[in-house]
């Protein structure tokens, strides 16, 4: 790791999209794409796991899909553009999908957003605390 | 001669385009963002431009895993609306400017900007709202466009001096161009925002505002924020914001603020939405 990006890391809750985390993702991520074709979304949601099943994807990450555990999926490799192709095809917006990551229920998601979003403070830094 | 005589920018949220297609721009969630966009549909109506310029990202459409161009230039005739998962969105075709575009691959890569030229692509949404805020619902855009895609989803992105560089030298270009084109440049995405994470939602508005405050004022400066500080003051995805020096860039040393709106939340998002005329470049 350089040190380009493990300043990164210093950041609360938050894991940047590096060239390293994109080639362990690779596979995760091109099944998402495959989900732009309405034919595949159907596919898919008529037997989730024999589609997965067709794909190189890890059987981690094959298990993140399927439990739709975004922060997993993140972690495993997934990046939230090529991810918003699952929740798309679930028919889920955004900011429902965006939700689940933080361990607030929609609507409290929903309401700390309208109520300005999530305040900056203690959310910057790890090391400094702010 | 052509000439760059505004810049605009816009956030270029999802939910926006759904809630246009889906006519929901009267209710009360949505009403305030779209109220802060009727000065600016005034004004767009009496200054349509031969040519946008639209610097935007590509959410995972056009660009799967495969293959991340940092600078990618659309040179086709024409950019159909992507099926991003819902569906492609009920918008017209965006019409392209190839001669422009021919002439602008030449003039920046010999400018030693080394692009990826796109001869075929699908726009999403980070292309398609920014129009439909400005030109709203119509059966063809007013306006040709030359898509000019970022990379600002797999790190590292540009830095945003690299962008402010780019706008400079897109400025150079089209004042080369021999056609007598009035040329308008967009840069979008942003403002604050994280999609990701324990940190999602997060918004910083006193930042949103002194960015662009400096856009105007301080380019220079603000070109040599590096982007730990964007992710760490405007949340993860607020890295977009260096593709609104690009827009600044082309404008020239001087620009003056002609609107700006700025409201929270779109969804996960600050909206913020400027337009800007150069003073360098009469109309």
């Amino acid at each position: 790791m350089t040190s380009y990006t493990s300043e990164f890391d210093d950041i609360p809750g938050t894991r940047v999209f590096t060239a390293q985390r994109a080639k362990a993702g690779y596979e995760l991520n091109q099944f998402c794409m495959s989900l732009m074709k309405a034919a595949n979304r159907e596919r898919f949601k008529a037997d989730e796991r024999a589609y997965l099943d067709e794909t190189h994807m890890s059987e981690e990450q094959k298990q993140a899909v399927l439990a739709r555990d975004y922060n997993k999926m993140i972690d495993l490799g997934g990046q939230i553009y090529f991810l918003a192709k699952i929740f798309a095809t679930d028919g889920l917006s955004y900011l429902q999908a965006v939700s689940t990551m933080t361990g607030m229920p929609t609507d409290e998601y929903q309401q700390m957003m309208i109520s300005g979003g999530r305040h900056p403070e203690g959310w910057r830094s790890i090391k400094d605390g702010n | 001669m052509a000439r760059i005589t505004h810049g605009l920018t816009t956030s270029h949220i999802p939910a926006v385009g759904a809630a246009i297609d889906l006519g929901k721009t009267g209710e009360s969630y949505w009403k305030p963002v779209f109220d802060g966009y009727e000065w600016t549909k005034a004004w767009a109506r009496e200054n349509v431009p031969d040519v946008v310029i639209l610097v935007y990202n590509d959410h995972a459409s056009a660009f799967t895993p495969e293959l991340v161009p940092t600078f990618a230039l659309g040179c086709a005739d024409e950019f159909p609306p992507a099926d991003e998962g819902y569906g492609p969105r009920p918008v017209p075709v965006v019409q392209g400017r190839a001669d422009l575009a021919a002439h602008l691959a030449e003039g920046l890569i010999l400018d030693e900007f080394d692009l990826t030229l796109m001869y075929r692509m699908e726009v999403d949404h980070g292309l398609t709202v920014p129009l439909s805020l400005v030109y709203g619902q119509v059966e063809a855009w007013p306006t040709t466009v030359i898509p000019f895609a970022v990379n600002v989803v797999q790190y590292p992105p540009p830095t945003g001096h690299r962008c402010f560089m780019l706008g400079k030298a897109i400025r150079r270009a089209v004042e080369r161009f021999d056609a007598n084109l009035n040329v308008h440049i967009w840069g979008t995405g942003g403002m604050s925002h994280q999609l990701q994470g324990p940190r999602a939602g997060f918004i910083n508005t006193p930042w949103d505002t002194a960015f662009m405050d400096r856009l105007v004022k301080d380019p220079d400066g603000l070109a040599q924020l590096k982007h730990l500080e964007y992710v760490r003051e405007a949340g993860a995805e607020g890295i977009e914001l260096v593709m609104w020096l690009i827009m600044r860039g082309a404008l020239g040393s001087d620009a003056e603020e002609l609107y700006r709106f700025y409201h929270v939340p779109g969804s996960n998002t600050a909206v913020g939405h400027m337009v800007l005329q150069s003073v360098d470049t009469p109309v």
